[in-house]
């Protein structure tokens, strides 16, 4: 089932009288039978994007449709959801069997067929043989996957996931992600997964939805994402360790870090944040960038070489006034030098983004893109890219 | 555990209360079955100080085979098995409407909380001048708002409580009166419960397609059953205690004019033994009641085991 969102917006009062714009004028398309992640830190609007389609939420404004038909005003029984909470919310007083039981009887299904039907979404989740516990005597692995059994047992048009993951250890989390994509495979119901941990997301998803704030900042594949960030929150926001950000600026058709030039570039000359993953470096006594070395944590498949340079800024989990760190990771068996405490990198082109001081938008836009005009990024550039990946 | 030098201190924490328990409540029961099996104990009899009692059960017997005593019997019961099971139910009902109202909430619960405020005798009397009539029983001139309802909607006037009305006209009146009398406690209780209920819950059911009443019996009851196991469970208790709901009704007649003591329970015919000096009667009724609690109250716990979900 293809799901379309078209303008979606939803305003919550505030206290004052105002209003909050939680979902902000959302518009994308779910493929048939995809997996679709959607990402962002609290208070991005991604668990209110997912009630709107579930219909426990109404929009303020915009249209909902599944396939052709519009649900915006339809009520959540009569969507054909299955909707698994973050906490799961199992009935603690019924058995695991009647738990996915209930959504049948509310339809009035047949005893002989309903009982298949638990007895198949059962098998699915891998859980025939607890049906008659109650949940208090589950794991949280496996309350989850009762979870999900009860959403799936009804055949539902779309799956919607609220961080589903969120609740369990993280061993269990690795495991349970993986049946969660398995599950969604041999069903091939079209999924729906809000999270705000972006290794889940790109973990699984065959697309993700990057929010913050209540915008859409990018929709695409994961890898894509992650090697062709739009803006500095997305950036920012995808990739473990996270990205290292420099301020930095192009003159005459070169990028600059400090005084240091870092490559050639086409572009105009502008104040830029120049974010480099942290796999982007390579150790080379020759390289362009100098960086004083703090020391180097070996991983034993790789090494993560700590460092600093004035010109880093800080990403999201530091805190103010701790002292900004450059992490990157090279081979284990790269050979280092040390210059006097300084280490000396030079940066893969590719893995190096360039965006505008001021819009945080990127500079340096995919280049088969971006080939007949590269004027200064103005706010069009996102669009752009959110318009293409929606061609696809 | 304290170890044992620190014991006494702890005894010492507990003494002014342990005191006052001896007092009024340990000696009192202590009291009350040697008052009971002590054959024909009155205080009258007693009051020579040098009365010497054989000890028996000659008190319960006598006490069962009052004809009185069964009549009393049968009226608690009647009203416990009736009213219990309806005012929970209307409780339950109420506060579930009350809970998803968001307008007037507040007011609402404590208009509905009122009677809990109220002085018993006070609300019988005012019962008393609803379901009343004047006038003699040939010629009556309704009075009462019950009647002057009835009678606006066509019916004919009803003798609820006045001389020559029938046992189960009394009984209606003192079931409306024990039922509306015991709303405002369970309401509380029951809304209380409610609100600590997860909302997601609801979410899931409405997800899942439930309507109101499935909602209703398959996620709130059994979500709310150990609140409604509470009230139950003193509602019984309660119930078989009842005594100043008839009294402030019938007055100490416990009925009608010309069918004194009809309505009488447990609790006025231990009052009764006790006003007529039969300190060993009423005793032994009081422990023949405590006994019928403390049965029934067994039954309840036996059963919500198996029905209350914690």
């Amino acid at each position: 089932m293809k799901v379309t969102i078209k303008n979606l917006t939803k305003a919550f009062p505030n206290k004052k009288g105002g209003e909050v714009v939680a979902v902000n004028n959302f518009d994308f398309e779910i493929p048939d039978g995809k997996l679709i992640g959607l990402l962002g830190p609290s208070g991005c609007g991604k668990s209110t994007t997912l009630y709107m389609l579930s219909g426990l939420q109404k929009p303020t404004s915009g249209q909902i449709f599944f396939g052709e038909e519009d649900v915006t005003e339809l009520a959540p029984e009569k969507r054909g959801v299955g909707l698994v909470f973050q906490n799961y919310a199992l009935y603690p007083h019924m058995t695991v069997k009647q738990n996915i039981m209930f959504p049948l009887q509310n339809q009035h299904t047949p005893k002989v067929e309903m009982m298949e039907r638990v007895v198949a979404a059962a098998k699915l989740v891998q859980l025939e043989n607890f049906l008659d516990r109650k949940p208090s005597e589950l794991s949280g692995g496996q309350q989850q996957r009762v979870a999900i059994a009860r959403a799936l047992v009804k055949s539902p048009r779309v799956l919607l996931l609220d961080e589903p993951l969120s609740n369990l250890d993280a061993r269990l989390r690795l495991q349970t992600r993986e049946e969660i994509k398995r599950i969604q495979r041999e069903t091939n119901v079209t999924t729906v997964f809000v999270t705000h941990d972006q290794e889940e997301a790109m973990s699984i998803s065959d697309l993700i939805v990057v929010m913050k704030l209540g915008e859409i900042q990018q929709i695409d594949e994961p890898q894509r994402v992650y090697d062709n960030p739009v803006n500095l929150f997305v950036a920012k926001f995808l990739g473990t360790p996270p990205i290292n950000v420099f301020r930095g600026y192009i003159k005459n058709k070169a990028v600059y870090i400090g005084e240091e030039k870092i490559m050639d570039t086409k572009y105009e000359d502008q104040e830029l944040f120049i974010g480099i993953r942290p796999e982007g470096f390579i150790v080379n006594p020759k390289g362009e960038l100098t960086c004083s070395l703090r020391n180097v944590e070996v991983m034993g498949r790789d090494k993560s070489i700590v460092s600093t340079h004035e010109c880093a800024v800080p990403v999201a989990d530091q805190k103010q006034g701790e002292e900004v760190i450059i992490r990157s990771i090279i081979d284990s068996d790269t050979v280092l030098h040390n210059d006097n405490g300084k280490i000396h990198f030079s940066i893969k082109p590719n893995k190096i983004f360039l965006f505008n001081a001021e819009t945080e938008l990127r500079v340096n836009v995919e280049e088969e893109v971006t080939e007949e005009a590269v004027p200064a990024p103005k706010k069009t550039t996102r669009k752009k890219k959110v318009a293409e990946s929606e061609d696809k | 555990m304290v170890d044992g030098k620190q014991q006494w201190k702890g005894w010492v924490y507990l003494l002014p209360a342990l005191i006052l328990l001896a007092i009024f409540t340990f000696w009192p029961i202590v009291n009350t079955i040697y008052m009971a099996f002590a054959n024909g104990y009155s205080s009258l009899g007693n009051a020579g100080g040098d009365a010497v009692y054989e000890f028996g059960i000659e008190n319960f017997k006598k006490v069962i085979q009052y004809k009185n005593f069964l009549n009393c019997l049968k009226n608690t019961c009647l009203l416990c098995v009736i009213t219990v099971p309806v005012s929970t139910l209307l409780a339950l009902l109420i506060s579930v409407a009350l809970n998803s109202i968001k307008f007037l909430n507040r007011t609402l619960q404590t208009i509905y909380f009122l009677p809990y405020v109220t002085n018993s005798i006070a609300i019988g009397m005012v019962f008393a001048m609803m379901f009343n009539i004047v006038g003699t029983y040939n010629n009556p001139i309704t009075v009462g708002i019950v009647n002057n309802l009835i009678e606006a909607l066509g019916g004919t006037a009803v003798n609820w409580i006045n001389a020559g009305s029938s046992y189960w006209a009394n009984m209606a009146v003192m079931i409306i009166y024990i039922v509306w009398n015991a709303l405002p406690f369970k309401i509380l209780i029951l809304l209380g419960g409610l609100q600590s209920i997860n909302k997601q819950y609801y979410d899931a059911a409405k997800i899942d397609g439930a309507s109101r009443s499935t909602i209703l019996w398959r996620i709130t009851v059994p979500l709310l059953s150990p609140m409604i196991a509470y009230v139950v469970i003193t509602g019984f208790i309660g119930g078989f205690k009842e005594y100043t709901s008839i009294v402030g009704v019938f007055g100490d007649n416990m009925g009608p004019a010309g069918a004194k003591g009809r309505l009488n329970t447990i609790v006025g015919f231990i009052y009764d033994q006790l006003s007529n000096d039969w300190y060993g009667r009423a005793s032994a009724a009081a422990l023949i009641l405590f006994l019928i609690i403390f049965a029934v109250t067994m039954v309840n716990m036996y059963v919500s085991k198996k029905r209350v979900h914690y």
